[in-house]
């Protein structure tokens, strides 16, 4: 898809430099946390392993060198999942960070399970097509969980999160999302402090659910653009106006806000319809950390 | 005098109280063998933070008799060691409220109720809470000692009400979940907590220690780091940031005199001035309302 130059933002240098600086991150603290986080997450419940399904990509390795450095490397299942037309690079980037890290990996190809319901519905576009990917990789992923005997860590970041970039009950389905709160250009930052190798880091994000398909491509702006605009709107409660105000294309700012409010039923659990006195999903409130 | 201080930096297991207990006398235990005289918790340290729904069944009236006080009051029986627990409050009517006690020869010698309740951004708790209504400087063997819990010190009044209710020595406590990363070696609500405090501790001329748990609950990072610092606004201790630990400090009272001397904020404080402006801004009548 051609990008719609209506959608480029127009940032002065100096703005765009400011906004730069406040993306920055302490990638040792972010480190700190999410580590700890991962350890104490997975441990409370019971469990001391975990599963990660290894795209190639640079958000599944960063969430693999953290939960390798969370729980011990030999306590991670790192599950490749590829389908017939995956690039052939995913699959050796993949292995680059099994590699380096040591961890337990395995091959599952998903050809076999989502191509009869291709051949079902031969009309099914990319975008289907890409859904039943994802979620057949859930499937996989939640299998291993209880053959591995560990918790799903899904590789969501806040960008993604944000824009619901993701499959419902596809990749969006995990115990836990240690990036869910670093923005793509964050997790790049800590990707490159922890080791993620070169040729991850350099290469255009991409879902691979289909040939050539990028990230950026899709979206029709690049991380980098739009994660200056999500930082003002979420982290420091700019309006749309005080958005435009500061140089952001009014076409941008709309489109991505609106792309934002629009996914807002990937971010929520599904709804429950209140008619007794104490409701689940309503007032019936405790933590998923519950007496852990 | 010299106060051995111990700030107890644990991660609570929410909604166990009896998990929180026997973490409470192990690190009690470990406190008097390092000769600690006087032991804080962070806030709701019997309970864990986020409680929700759980705010009702583990909800108690300290003191004799209540299964989890007893065997603190029994750790403080001796008159060796002193202690800070941090409690959700019932009271006779109903009312729950987040609470701070004072142990002391067996008895609780002060509760301090939470009187500013965060009910904003990730914050729930006038929700589930009542506020608490006072602000009182208590007695103790080592001097007059105000008690704080997170938010309140976070408005200026309430450390400013404990200094001239005769408070020399701060003892607040926090269940904090960071927030805010950027490029700095610290949270930015990190940063925060420890600028105001060291603030407090020189502009009140007074030894404030700081109690902040640790763990996770869900996504919340508790990050510890408690601190003391000393009436000239100088750190004297502080504990790791994200770990359980036991922080110690060797708090000196005559440290408070010696800087009320070179800096006599106290003696010149005009609170009459204060009070007269304080009533003419709340008249009903006043001007402009």
């Amino acid at each position: 898809m051609a990008a719609d130059t209506r959608l480029k933002a127009k940032l002065s240098d100096e703005v765009r430099a400011a906004l730069d600086a406040k993306l920055e991150i302490n990638t040792d603290l972010a480190r700190k946390i999410l580590t700890r986080f991962i350890a104490e997450e997975v441990t409370k419940p019971g469990f001391k392993r975990a599963v990660v399904g290894l795209s190639g990509g640079i958000d599944s390795a960063a969430t693999a060198f953290l939960a390798a450095e969370a729980l011990g490397p030999e306590n991670v299942l790192c599950v490749r999942m590829p389908y017939r037309t995956s690039a052939p690079d995913s699959l050796a980037d993949a292995q680059r960070v099994i590699d380096q890290l040591g961890v337990p990996a395995l091959t599952v190809e998903i050809t076999p399970m989502v191509e009869p319901l291709f051949a079902r519905f031969p009309d099914m576009d990319n975008n289907r097509r890409g859904n039943v990917m994802a979620r057949a990789r859930m499937i996989v992923l939640y299998d291993q969980s209880a053959a591995f005997g560990g918790l799903v860590i899904g590789t969501g970041n806040k960008t993604e999160i944000l824009l619901g970039y993701t499959t419902l009950f596809g990749d969006s389905a995990a115990a836990m999302l240690p990036l869910g709160d670093l923005y793509k250009t964050q997790m790049r930052q800590l990707s490159r402090a922890m080791g993620v190798p070169a040729p991850i880091l350099d290469k255009p994000p991409s879902a691979d659910l289909w040939i050539g398909q990028t990230d950026e491509g899709e979206l029709g702006y690049t991380y980098a653009e739009v994660d200056r605009l999500l930082y003002l709107l979420v982290d420091e409660r700019y309006n749309l106006d005080e958005a435009i105000e500061r140089g952001f294309a009014p076409a941008f700012v709309h489109g991505v806000w609106q792309r934002v409010q629009r996914n807002q039923f990937k971010r929520v659990p599904p709804l429950v319809c209140k008619i007794s006195r104490r409701t689940q999903g309503h007032d019936f409130l405790y933590l998923r950390d519950w007496g852990l | 005098m010299k106060i051995n201080l111990g700030l107890a930096q644990i991660a609570p297991r929410l909604g166990d109280l009896q998990a929180n207990l026997d973490k409470h006398l192990d690190y009690i235990d470990r406190a008097r063998a390092a000769g600690v005289d006087l032991l804080c918790f962070p806030e709701l340290s019997l309970t864990g933070y986020s409680l929700q729904d759980l705010t009702y069944t583990v909800a108690m009236h300290p003191g004799p008799g209540n299964p989890v006080f007893d065997p603190l009051l029994d750790a403080t029986r001796s008159g060796d060691l002193d202690l800070v627990v941090g409690f959700v409050d019932r009271d006779a009517r109903g009312r729950f409220f987040i609470a701070s006690a004072y142990l002391a020869a067996g008895a609780v010698t002060h509760i301090h109720h939470k009187v500013y309740l965060p009910t904003y951004t990730l914050f729930d708790e006038g929700r589930y809470f009542a506020w608490g209504d006072d602000v009182r400087a208590f007695d103790t063997r080592f001097g007059r000692v105000g008690m704080l819990i997170c938010e309140d010190f976070w408005h200026l009044s309430t450390p400013y009400v404990l200094w001239l209710d005769g408070a020399d020595i701060m003892l607040f406590h926090s269940a904090s979940p960071g927030r805010g990363l950027d490029s700095g070696d610290r949270l930015s609500s990190v940063r925060w907590v420890e600028m105001i405090n060291k603030a407090y501790a020189g502009a009140l001329t007074s030894v404030i220690a700081h109690c902040n748990r640790v763990g996770f609950e869900d996504g919340l990072a508790f990050w510890g780091g408690s601190f003391a610092f000393n009436p000239d606004g100088e750190l004297i201790a502080q504990g790791p940031y994200y770990e359980e630990a036991l922080v110690l400090a060797t708090v000196d009272t005559n440290d408070i005199h010696r800087a009320r001397y070179r800096l006599p904020l106290l003696r010149d404080e005009r609170t009459r001035l204060t009070m007269r402006e304080l009533e003419r801004i709340h008249a009903p009548n006043a001007a402009g309302e």
